[in-house]
C-alpha cells in the first residue's frame, strides 16, 4: 500500500541526503519525493510517497524522527488530505493534431505553456489519477519529454 | 575573548569536562596541534593508528560513562576512524569524533587528503556536523556533546576545515542547548507503566531480558531491586553483561547464540518477557518467529524506533530505563515466587551447566576461570577482542558489576580489544584491565602496544592462541564440512617476541599447571603492559551454539 508522508525538517545542507540515505539503508523504496521550504523559511517540508504496510510505515516514521534534524513526521491518508502533482509534458504536434491536443488540455484543465512547430508543452496539475489519465490520452501523439514533481500534500483543514 | 578556531575547540572540550583525547596528527590539523602545544589542559594521547584512537575513546567511554573523544586528520585519518565510529554507533556509546577537513576553499575539488567525512559517516553516526563558519564552532561543540550523551547515546562526528582552525572568533560558550527537533523522551507513560505492572503481577513464567541500555542508563541497582522484589529471573545480552550480578540466584547469564541453555530454554518457555534496554538483535533471538513464542512482551527502551523493529511488542514503554524502573518500582507490589517456574529453571541449571572438559593442553575456558579466580576481589575490567575469546570470556568469567565488561557487541570488530583496554585503563587508572584476545584479532591493532608502553599502562593481554581464526573455524567445522578455508593462523609471528620488541613483557604458557602462576605474575607487573601467549587447545568449540537460523532452544550443547 502507498503512503504519503510529510516530513518537516530543518532547512539545512545535507538534510535531504540524510533522509534519502535512511530510506535506502533501511530498505524502503521512495516512489516520489518533493522538497521545498515551508511558511517558515528555516524549515523544509518533504513529501514522500512510499510503499509498505502499517508496520513499515511505523518504522519509517520512527526512524525519520530519529534524525536530529527532523521536527515532525505525519502520514497523510488520501481521505484526510489534499494531494496534487504538477507535470510538464511535451508532446509531438503538427497542424492536424494541435486542435485535438488543445481539446484534451481543456478537458483536463491543463495549461498550454509552450507551442512550437513540432511540439506542444502542457502543464498538468491535480491528483495522480487525473494526471495519469491525461498522459494516457497524450501518448498516441508521441510524448517527447515528461517531468513530474512527485506528489505534494497537505492535511485538510477539517482533519486538523 | 578572541580565540582562533583551534583554541576555541580546546576551550570547548575543556568546558565539556573532557580530560583526555586520543588522536593522531596530520596536515590539516596542524593548527590544532599547534594550539595544543600551548594549551595542555586536555591531555592528548598519541596513538599509532586512528582506528586505535576511536576504539580507545570508546573503551574510555564504556569504562567511565563519560563521552570519549578522538581526533584525526582529513582523508585517510578520518576514514581510519570510521570502523571505530560504526562500532560505537552499534553499541550506543557516547563519543565525539573530531576530524580535520581540507580548507573550505578546497572543499569538493578532490583536494589532497580530502574525503567527504560527513557523507561517509552518515549511516554510522548519531549525527554529524561540518563547520563552515568559525562563529558556529562553540554552538556546534555544545550540541555535539549534548547529542552524544543524551537520549540513546552515540557517536557524533564534527568535521572541521583547516581555515576554521585558523580563523578568529569572539568566543562565548553557550550555557544551554536548543535543538527544537531533538527532544528525547525520558519519562515513561504512566498508563504503559501501569499495564506493565499488571502483566508482571499476572505472569506465571516471567523473565527479564536486560541489555546495554541498563548500563548506559546507570540502572543496575533499579534492575536488581525489581528482580528481587518480584522474583524475576534475569538474563542479559552480551552488551548487558554486568547489569545484573551473575552470582545472584536469579541470574541466568547470557542468552542467544552462545547463551546458556537455561537462559534460552527459559526465554522459549516464558509467558512474560520483559525487555529492558535491549534491541532483540538476531544473535539474541535466533529464528525470530520461534523466539519467546508464548510470551507477552514488555519492551522498555529510550529509543522509540527500537519498539516493534524486530518483534511484536504488547506493552511498549519509551523512556529512560532508570526513570521508568524507578516509576515502576514506586508502584509495584512484591510478587511471590512461582514455584513451578523457579523449580523448572533450577532443574535446567542443574542439567545443562556451562561446562568444558579438561585436557592435557590448556583449555581456553580454564584460562578465563583462573583469571576470574585471581581477579574477582579486585576492581577489574574485562575487555575482549571478537570471536571465541569474546564468547568464552562472556560465559566463563562471572561479572557482578556494571562497566566491568567491555566488548564489541553489535559490530563485532576484531582489533577492538587492545585499544579499548588502553582507553579503559586511562579512564580507570586503578582498575585491573584484562584484554582477552585471540591470535587473529590481537594482530589487527597490535601497534597500540606502543601507546600502552609509552604511557606505562599495566594492561594484561591474555591471548588464547589456538593457531586458528577460531570462531570462523568453528563454523567451518560445524556448518561447512570442516573445510578450514583460510582460517589457519599457525604462521603467525612469535607474539612473545612482538611484545618484547614493543617494550612490553611477553610470556608463553603451554601447560595447564602453569596458567595460574603466569596470571599471578602478570598481575604483579604494574608499570607496563604484559602479553601472555596461552597456547590452548586448537579445535575447542564455543558451546552452547545456536546454529544460524535456528530457534534458540535448538542448541548444540556440547
Amino acid at each position: 500500500m502507498k503512503h504519503t508522508i510529510s516530513v518537516i525538517v530543518e532547512n539545512k545542507p545535507g538534510v535531504l541526503s540524510r533522509v534519502s540515505g535512511l530510506f535506502s539503508r533501511r530498505g524502503f523504496n521512495i516512489e516520489s519525493l518533493a522538497v521545498g521550504t515551508t511558511e517558515d523559511p528555516s524549515l523544509s517540508r518533504m513529501t514522500i510517497v512510499v510503499a509498505g504496510d502499517e508496520a513499515d510505515l511505523e518504522q519509517i516514521t520512527k526512524q525519520l524522527y530519529k534524525l536530529i534534524d527532523t521536527l515532525k513526521v505525519f502520514d497523510l491518508p488520501a481521505d484526510k488530505s489534499v494531494q496534487s502533482e504538477l507535470v510538464l509534458v511535451k508532446v509531438a504536434a503538427n497542424e492536424k493534431s494541435r486542435v485535438e491536443i488543445t481539446q484534451i488540455a481543456e478537458i483536463f484543465r491543463a495549461k498550454i505553456v509552450d507551442v512550437a512547430e513540432t511540439s506542444m508543452t502542457l502543464e498538468l496539475t491535480g491528483e495522480e489519477s487525473k494526471v495519469e489519465g491525461a498522459i494516457k490520452l497524450l501518448t498516441k501523439f508521441g510524448v517527447k519529454e515528461l517531468v513530474r514533481t512527485g506528489r505534494i500534500a497537505l492535511q485538510r483543514g477539517s482533519a486538523e | 575573548m578572541q580565540l582562533t578556531g583551534a583554541q576555541a575547540l580546546l576551550e570547548s572540550l575543556h568546558r565539556e569536562g573532557v580530560e583526555i583525547i586520543f588522536g593522531y596528527p596530520g596536515g590539516v590539523v596542524l593548527p590544532l596541534y599547534d594550539a595544543m602545544f600551548a594549551d595542555k589542559r586536555v591531555k592528548h594521547i598519541l596513538v599509532r593508528h586512528e582506528q586505535g584512537a576511536a576504539h580507545a575513546a570508546d573503551g574510555y567511554a564504556r569504562a567511565t560513562g563519560k563521552v570519549g573523544v578522538c581526533l584525526a586528520t582529513s582523508g585517510p585519518g578520518a576514514t581510519n576512524l570510521t570502523t571505530g565510529i560504526a562500532n560505537a554507533y552499534m553499541d550506543s556509546i557516547p563519543m565525539i569524533a573530531i576530524t580535520g577537513q581540507v580548507a573550505t576553499s578546497l572543499l569538493g575539488r578532490d583536494s589532497f587528503q580530502e574525503a567527504d567525512v560527513t557523507g561517509i559517516t552518515m549511516p554510522i553516526a548519531k549525527h554529524s556536523y561540518l563547520i563552515k563558519k568559525v562563529e558556529d564552532l562553540p554552538r556546534i561543540m555544545k550540541e555535539a556533546f549534548h547529542i552524544a550523551r543524551s537520549g540513546r547515546p552515540g557517536p557524533v562526528v564534527v568535521d572541521i576545515p583547516k581555515d576554521i582552525f585558523v580563523n578568529k572568533l569572539e568566543y562565548k560558550y553557550p550555557d544551554q542547548v536548543d535543538i527544537p527537533s531533538y527532544k528525547p523522551r525520558t519519562e515513561g507513560h504512566p498508563k504503559q507503566i501501569a499495564l506493565a505492572i499488571k502483566a508482571i503481577q499476572a505472569a506465571k513464567k516471567p523473565i527479564i531480558y536486560a541489555g546495554g541500555g541498563v548500563i548506559s542508563a546507570d540502572a543496575s541497582s533499579e534492575l536488581k531491586e525489581l528482580a528481587e522484589k518480584c522474583n524475576l529471573p534475569v538474563t542479559t545480552t552480551l552488551m548487558g553483561i554486568g547489569a545484573f550480578p551473575e552470582t545472584h540466584e536469579l541470574s541466568l547469564g547470557m542468552l542467544g547464540m552462545h547463551g546458556t541453555a537455561y537462559a534460552n530454554y527459559a526465554v522459549t518457555e516464558c509467558d512474560l518477557l520483559i525487555g529492558i534496554g535491549a534491541r532483540f538483535d538476531d544473535r539474541v533471538t535466533g529464528h525470530i518467529a520461534k523466539f519467546a513464542p508464548n510470551a507477552k512482551i514488555i519492551h522498555l527502551d529510550i529509543d522509540p524506533a527500537e519498539i516493534g523493529k524486530n518483534v511484536r511488542v504488547d506493552i511498549p514503554i519509551v523512556g529512560d530505563v532508570k526513570k521508568v524502573l524507578q516509576a515502576l518500582l514506586a508502584k509495584i507490589g512484591p510478587k511471590e515466587k512461582h514455584a513451578p517456574w523457579v523449580d523448572q529453571i533450577t532443574e535446567w541449571k542443574k542439567k545443562y551447566p556451562l561446562a568444558y572438559k579438561q585436557a592435557e593442553t590448556i583449555k581456553p575456558q580454564y584460562v578465563i576461570e583462573q583469571a576470574h579466580e585471581l581477579a574477582k576481589e579486585r576492581d577489574t575490567i574485562i575487555v575482549t577482542e571478537v570471536g571465541q575469546n569474546q564468547m568464552w570470556a562472556a560465559m566463563f568469567y562471572q561479572f557482578t558489576k556494571p562497566r566491568s565488561w567491555i566488548s564489541s557487541g553489535g559490530l563485532g570488530t576484531m582489533g577492538f580489544g587492545l585499544p579499548a583496554a588502553n582507553g579503559a585503563q586511562f579512564g580507570r587508572p586503578d582498575a585491573l584491565v584484562i584484554d582477552f584476545a585471540g591470535d587473529g584479532s590481537i594482530q589487527m591493532n597490535i601497534q597500540e602496544l606502543t601507546t600502552a608502553v609509552n604511557n606505562r599502562l599495566p594492561i594484561k593481554i591474555f591471548v588464547l592462541n589456538n593457531c586458528f581464526l577460531g570462531m570462523v573455524r568453528q563454523w567451518q567445522e560445524l556448518i561447512y564440512d570442516r573445510h578450514y578455508s583460510h582460517t589457519n593462523l599457525c604462521n603467525n609471528p612469535d607474539l612473545v617476541k612482538i611484545a618484547e620488541a614493543y617494550g612490553a613483557v611477553g610470556m608463553r604458557v603451554s601447560k595447564p599447571a602453569e596458567v595460574r602462576s603466569a596470571i599471578e605474575k602478570a598481575f604483579a607487573i604494574n608499570d607496563r603492559p604484559v602479553l601472555v601467549d596461552f597456547v590452548v587447545a586448537k579445535e575447542e568449540n564455543v558451546f552452547p551454539f545456536v546454529p544460524p537460523g535456528q530457534a534458540i532452544n535448538e542448541m548444540i550443547i556440547d
